[in-house]
């Protein structure tokens, strides 16, 4: 059977679609954090946050993931980013926060940049542009 | 009969609904944003739609991953704000109109766009926030509205060509219903931004000007415009553009633009604005 992996959009640095795959991979991630849509839910949650995560069967690294607030990892394993929202609004964070985070800047830069004009286009069209940058910055 | 007098195209950022929920948009950063919208109060107003027609996705609010509708069409009475994790917004319910809701369902499937009819349905800060944008913070909604999500969440959403085709289904449903209803079609959503990975805040406002100029000109030529385009140049959550060519496909070919807006930053996002009408 002809796969559907590989496809064109995973040349775009730094990006991750989520597709039917990754939405299979991150199903119990997701609905997880979807269940903090409900206020008694976000105060259990907030009370013993392993115990409420036990009661879903998400895999062992999600879980780290969460309970380290690594959304980056989170993504990674299967997260979206809307359903992680209502994870960090539980949390009482906003989406330029997370991004700040997941870009590896600081609050203040991360506003700056975006005060500036946000994240240029040019030289993060594709991966081999981010290899480029890494390469020169290493030599 | 009823008409569609035009169509807005406005982003959703939640956080322009929570600057006004918290008073903050007398804000410097907020006021850049919200005096881009003092023409179209007073342009909505004037208009006086019976019903708005909101084309918007939802954000893992209504739908989970068990069920992910392509397109859906809210067909209730009344939509309950949702609970996004901070408390539902401070804003009125939404009532939407069951009537036109069922004959645009009727028509656009017998049209072969199989839309999901969706009776029971909280909508969240994609439907609210260009509501409050157009109409501030009034006690109630001054009109109907049918809340249309569109998946932009799981990939792939419906193709920009899709999109418009569908458009072009729903104008033909609505002019051919029987009461005269004054119709405002909403497409929201946009323009470029990225939420996550370390890509996050990418912005490109050459691409999205050009958006602007070509939904107002050449639609036909966005409904060629390939996902893959939209996020490597407008960011993985850019991809919601799609959505507004489902509002321009309902206008008429040949439209007047009587309003623009266009701003960097609001949080992660440019918003862009149009006001289009039709002609006749």
């Amino acid at each position: 059977m002809k796969s559907l992996r590989k496809p064109a959009y995973d040349d775009i640095p730094g990006t991750t679609v989520f597709d039917a795959q990754r939405a299979r991979q991150g199903y119990h991630l997701n609905m997880f954090c979807m269940s903090l849509m409900k206020a008694e839910n976000r105060e259990a949650f907030k009370a013993n946050e392993r115990a409420y995560l036990d009661r879903w069967p998400m895999s062992e690294p999600q879980k780290q993931a969460v309970l380290a607030r690594d959304w980056n990892r989170m993504i990674a394993l299967g997260g979206n980013i809307y359903f992680l929202a209502k994870l960090f609004f539980t949390d009482q964070k906003s989406f330029q926060y997370v991004a700040a985070v997941m870009t590896g800047s600081t609050q203040e830069e991360y506003a700056q940049m975006m005060l500036n004009g946000g994240r240029p286009v040019k030289g993060n069209r594709y991966r081999r542009e981010w290899r480029r940058k890494r390469g020169k910055a290493h030599g | 009969m009823a008409r569609i007098i035009g169509g807005v195209t406005t982003s959703h950022v939640p956080a322009i609904g929570a600057a006004l929920d918290n008073g903050k948009s007398g804000e410097p950063y907020w006021k850049k944003v919200f005096d881009g919208y003092e023409f179209s109060k007073r342009w909505i107003r004037k208009a006086k739609p019976d019903v708005i027609l909101l084309v918007y996705n939802d954000h893992a609010s209504a739908f989970s991953l068990d069920i992910i509708p392509t397109f859906a069409l809210g067909c209730a009475a009344e939509f309950p704000i949702a609970d996004e994790g901070w408390g539902p917004r401070p804003v009125p319910k939404v009532v939407g109109h069951p009537e036109l809701a069922a004959h645009i369902a009727q028509s656009v499937i017998l049209d072969e766009f199989d839309l999901t009819v969706v009776n029971k349905m909280d909508v969240d800060h994609g439907l609210t926030v260009p509501l409050s944008l157009m109409y501030g913070q009034p006690q109630e909604w001054p009109c109907r509205v049918i809340p249309l999500p569109v998946n932009v969440v799981v990939y792939p959403p419906p193709t920009a060509h899709r999109c418009y085709q569908f458009g072009k289904a729903l104008g033909k449903a609505i002019r051919a219903y029987p009461e005269d209803l004054r119709v405002v079609v909403f497409g929201t959503g946009g323009m470029s931004h990225q939420l996550q990975g370390p890509r996050a805040g990418l912005i490109n406002s050459a691409y999205d000007r050009k958006f602007l100029d070509l939904m107002t000109k050449n639609p036909r030529k966005l409904a060629s415009v390939t996902h893959l385009e939209l996020v490597r140049e407008t960011g993985s959550e850019g991809i919601e553009l799609v959505m507004w060519l489902i509002m321009r496909g309902a206008l008429d070919e040949k439209v007047r633009e009587v309003h623009r807006f266009y701003h960097v930053p609001a949080s992660n996002t440019a918003v862009g604005h149009l006001i289009l009408e039709n002609l006749k």
